[in-house]
């Protein structure tokens, strides 16, 4: 029998190293010589720095180096942007790794400190004097393009990074012809990623060879190796990236940061190894947001509920620089997806990408995806209530039906497969909507408000053909990589080009591998995170990894046994065409007993005493996967609350989501994908949001001010699948990462908008603290007076 | 000036000299190379240093290592081994309790105490006692499981006629991938 470990919930073979307290996370990196570099960080949004006096620093004790902006400008070259959408006249002002003239967020990098010890550096910030002459911040993207505005680069009129449209069919004609019209101001608020293990860096280099080695929490070794040579002007290939254990990144570990390159500098004047590492305060003010978009978003639709247009105007946040992948993320992550599961032959959307003086925006899970979401479900809420149509029929009304795969939707992408009505189905087979909405008229009598939020979404993941992506300003690939290496005792290396800090893939990847081979799983190893070692890869993001780099698993596992069939073939003195893959071993085509085992091969493959002809010693196989589509996984998510219309509390009731991610290769660990996006949507819609006052300081600056969901706070999820293969890569998979994220805070909205329905109450902007709900509550009741 | 501070940690009894304001977390990861304890904050919230002093849970990020002198501390690495695991580090396994694995010593610190003095936790009273542990993988759902898992292997254990040592763990071998 074949082993089928693929679709088999198999424990991980990460967790014994991460149970136990023995794995290594870049803080936990110890070189002989180490020391230790903090940075002081601008406590102004914006300000000109007229003094920097860091002569008492130097003298303090353990003091290796201090270096300011004026320092080390001519050594260095700005913190790159790596994504730079065409037609939007992107502007992208230099982001120094220091500042030396101007501040232009809290956080904003002005003098590192290396010393012997980490409190002797923290010491000696202390001991830097800097005079900043303040200037007007201003953290609101809206307000931030309006005349009178401060202006944050002196050539960037308007703080007006681009200006991106993304159009389809003739939304203005659809608009004035349509019956039925809905429209919204929507606020998406700031995030911060919070992963948990913070980001740091640790960098050491060899004079005798010239290579500087960089240990750093990256979800993306190769992207940073590329960027860091580039801003220390090191040639690539002296550059060695390792990504060891990653504590979560959720895109905060996507962008490279100054700190990364400025420890790389300090190791390489002082001869001596250097760690960074940030506190969360630190990280809330310096690693990447999320999110900020403010949008004005309308839809148009038939009597009978068929959409017919829709239209945005986006005030998307980029914060005071342009990060590696942000201007991407509000664009073609976003506004490309603007059709979502629907037929919606009318689009125009407007994007402008704005510098505040915040903390940089850039990819937080699922990216751009979530928000074009919740902008596309709180209309169809809209249209639904208009027209007093059931939530799950206006969507059913408006599908892409399953047989129009593929599908080009109006924005220019081609969906590769889908059947959303399933979804629907398999959700509403779960949850009784009619039940639910007798129960909620019965509570209501008794002063009870009970609300459901039905969301049906679908997302771009997979990314992508590099073609595509290389097109839409993407700096760099998007294929991914993998080598298979099998050794002389048939034990297997497997070295990938993707980064998985969580997501499971030393696990469901030796799966595939020991399916393969017919091995068992304890005989393959995944290898990721090191340059040095792995082959170029694009990283571990946007649900790409499983699709893409697994595909270059697969692949590359293939080459190697389609070069040990020959071997075999010759072993047993056979036609190659004879022989055939049956019970994990090549046999001769009706010869039973016949068979060599994949290990034997192995064996002759790396001795090579005795190959075939013409055939090299050795058994491993490269892959590089180009996928010709991204995939786009799917589903509906349902959401219950009760609100509390004296407090405003949100109580969540049930959370029931049905999610196609193509066949699962370990269904455990769809799960865990699942259940953790959707309780990080539902912290976005009930509690969590970065808060700067208007002069650009950051409020919620720490774990007390932040509210990151608690287990207390959260539900339990009740999740089930459909199955849909996609059909442009050759595992058929779409990617579960994201997914939970994208629809789940406009279910819970949706929800408690239902619930206050009868209050006249349409949207609140999330979080939906109680009291942001309390006020609506009041201004409904006022208003109704 | 450095204090002499005599922890006994994970069995072991270790002096170290110590700057008054050295916090335990630093002086566990730092000095004694116990890099499992993990810090995720600055304000005493995320919980990914917990560790046992006394057999009580506490976050080693709010205590000085000065006011653990004399103390007995268990960090993860003392709670059980690949070989060997605590039931909780094997239902945690078990039931996909970790992502990225970086708040999982908090979490399973936290758990050893809840069940110490609760052997039979309701979901409601795990979620209560993991309040001050963030996780931002699992949305919680399977580290509640897990404890339960935990619970029930931990109650079983107790009640076997051969007290044996808690390797009565709910899982399979730790070689068993399959």
């Amino acid at each position: 029998m074949a082993t089928t470990l693929f679709g088999s919930g198999i424990k991980r073979r990460e967790d014994p190293r991460l149970i136990t307290g023995s794995a290594t996370y870049t803080d936990d990196v110890k070189l002989p010589g180490l020391t230790y570099a903090m940075v002081l960080r601008s406590p102004y949004a914006h300000a000109k720095l007229t003094r920097i006096d860091v002569a008492a620093a130097r003298k303090a004790p353990g003091v290796l180096a201090v270096y300011t902006g004026a320092d080390i400008k001519d050594r260095v070259v700005p913190v790159p942007c790596a994504w730079n959408p065409p037609n939007c006249e992107l502007k992208t002002p230099p982001h120094p790794l220091l500042a030396y003239e101007t501040v232009r967020y809290v956080g904003d990098g002005v003098a590192v400190v290396v010393a012997e010890t980490r409190a002797q550096a923290r010491d000696a910030i202390d001991l830097i004097e800097v005079d900043y002459d303040p200037l007007p911040g201003g953290v609101d993207p809206e307000k931030m393009t309006q005349s009178g505005a401060p202006q944050l680069h002196g050539d960037v009129p308007k703080n007006i990074a681009f200006t991106w449209v993304v159009a389809g069919g003739d939304a203005e004609k659809a608009f004035a012809e349509a019956p039925v019209r809905v429209k919204l101001r929507i606020v998406q608020q700031r995030l911060a990623p919070t992963a948990m293990e913070p980001r740091a860096a640790v960098a050491s280099y060899n004079k005798g060879t010239g290579q500087l080695t960089l240990w750093c929490t990256s979800q993306n070794p190769h992207i940073h190796r590329l960027l860091c040579s580039v801003m220390l002007k090191l040639p690539e290939h002296r550059v060695r990236v390792i990504a060891p254990e990653v504590g979560g990144g959720f895109g905060s570990k996507i962008p490279v940061y100054a700190d990364e390159a400025l420890v790389g500098l300090a190791a390489i004047d002082l001869g001596r190894p250097v760690k960074w590492a940030e506190d969360r305060s630190e990280n809330y003010k310096v690693t990447i947001h999320g999110r900020d978009h403010i949008e004005y978003v309308e839809m148009c639709a038939t009597r009978d509920g068929k959409i017919t247009g829709l239209r945005t105007t986006v005030y998307a946040g980029l914060g005071a620089y342009a990060s590696t992948a942000g201007p991407g993320i509000p664009t073609i992550l976003h506004g490309l997806i603007y059709s979502g599961p629907y037929v919606i032959p009318n689009i125009h959307g407007t994007v402008y990408g704005v510098y505040t003086s915040t903390t940089p925006v850039d990819a937080y899970r699922g990216a751009g995806r979530p928000e074009a979401t919740y902008l596309l479900e709180r209309l169809l809420d809209q249209v639904a209530r208009e027209l007093a149509m059931d939530p799950a029929e206006i969507r059913r009304r408006n599908f892409i039906p399953k047989d129009k795969f593929p599908y080009a939707v109006a924005t220019g992408l081609t969906y590769d497969s889908g059947d959303y009505e399933a979804a629907l189905d398999k959700a509403l087979s779960v949850f009784d909507l009619k039940q639910f909405r007798r129960d909620q008229a019965e509570e209501r009598k008794r002063g009870r408000y009970l609300g459901v939020g039905l969301v049906s979404f679908v997302e771009i993941c997979g990314s992508g053909p590099s073609q595509v992506t290389g097109a839409v300003g993407f700096g760099g690939g998007q294929y991914d990589s993998a080598i298979v290496r099998v050794y002389p005792t048939g034990v297997v290396r497997v070295y990938i080009g993707g980064k998985p800090h969580g997501q499971g893939e030393e696990t469901t990847f030796a799966q595939i591998v020991a399916d393969e081979f017919g091995i068992p799983i304890d005989n393959v190893e995944i290898v990721s995170g090191d340059t040095e070692t792995t082959p170029q890869g694009w990283g571990t993001y946007g649900s790409r990894t499983t699709a893409v780099c697994g595909s270059a698993v697969k692949l590359a596992a293939q080459r190697v046994k389609d070069k040990a069939k020959k071997i075999a073939a010759h072993l047993m003195e056979a036609n190659e065409a004879d022989l055939e893959w049956k019970d994990n071993q090549f046999a001769v085509r009706g010869s039973p007993g016949s068979g060599k085992a994949f290990a034997e091969v192995a064996l002759m493959a790396n001795i090579a005493w005795n190959m075939p002809p013409g055939v090299e010693p050795g058994l491993e196989a490269a892959a590089f996967f180009d996928p010709t589509n991204f995939v786009f996984p799917f589903g509906t998510h349902i959401c219950t609350v009760e609100v509390n219309p004296e407090t405003g509390d949100v109580k969540i009731l049930r959370y029931v989501c049905v999610d196609d991610c193509g066949p699962h290769i370990n269904p455990m660990i769809v799960e865990g994908q699942v259940h953790g996006g959707v309780i990080q949507g539902l912290g976005e819609a009930l509690q969590e949001i970065m808060v700067y006052d208007e002069d650009g300081q950051l409020i919620t600056g720490t774990m007390m001010d932040y509210a990151v969901p608690k287990a207390s706070q959260m539900p339990h999820v009740e999740s089930s699948y459909t199955v849909t293969p996609s059909p442009v890569n050759p595992l058929g998979v779409k990617g579960i990462g994201e997914a939970g994220t994208i629809p789940s805070a406009a279910a819970l909205v949706g929800a408690v908008c239902d619930a206050l329905a009868p209050l006249g109450i349409r949207h609140i902007d999330k979080p939906l603290t109680p009291a942001r709900v309390w006020a609506a509550i009041q201004q409904a009741k006022g208003g109704s007076q | 000036m450095k204090h002499s501070v005599t922890l006994t940690i994970n069995g072991a009894a270790h002096t170290v000299e110590v700057e008054p304001r050295a916090l335990l977390v630093h002086v566990l990861r730092d000095e004694l190379n116990l890099t499992g304890t993990h810090i995720g904050c600055d304000t005493s919230q995320c919980g990914a240093c917990t560790v046992l002093i006394d057999d009580q849970a506490v976050k080693s990020c709010t205590v000085l290592a000065v006011q653990a002198d004399g103390s007995a501390i268990t960090t993860i690495e003392g709670l059980g081994t690949p070989d060997r695991l605590h039931p909780l580090q094997a239902a945690f396994w078990e039931k996909h309790g970790l992502q990225c694995g970086f708040c999982t010593p908090g979490m399973i610190i936290t758990a050893v105490d809840l069940l110490q003095s609760n052997p039979n936790p309701s979901e409601e009273q795990i979620r209560h006692a993991l309040e001050g542990n963030l996780c931002r993988c699992t949305g919680y759902q399977n580290i509640v499981e897990a404890i339960q898992s935990a619970a029930t292997a931990l109650r079983a254990a107790k009640t076997q006629p051969r007290p044996a040592q808690p390797a009565a763990a709910p899982s399979q071998p730790a070689t068993a991938g399959v």
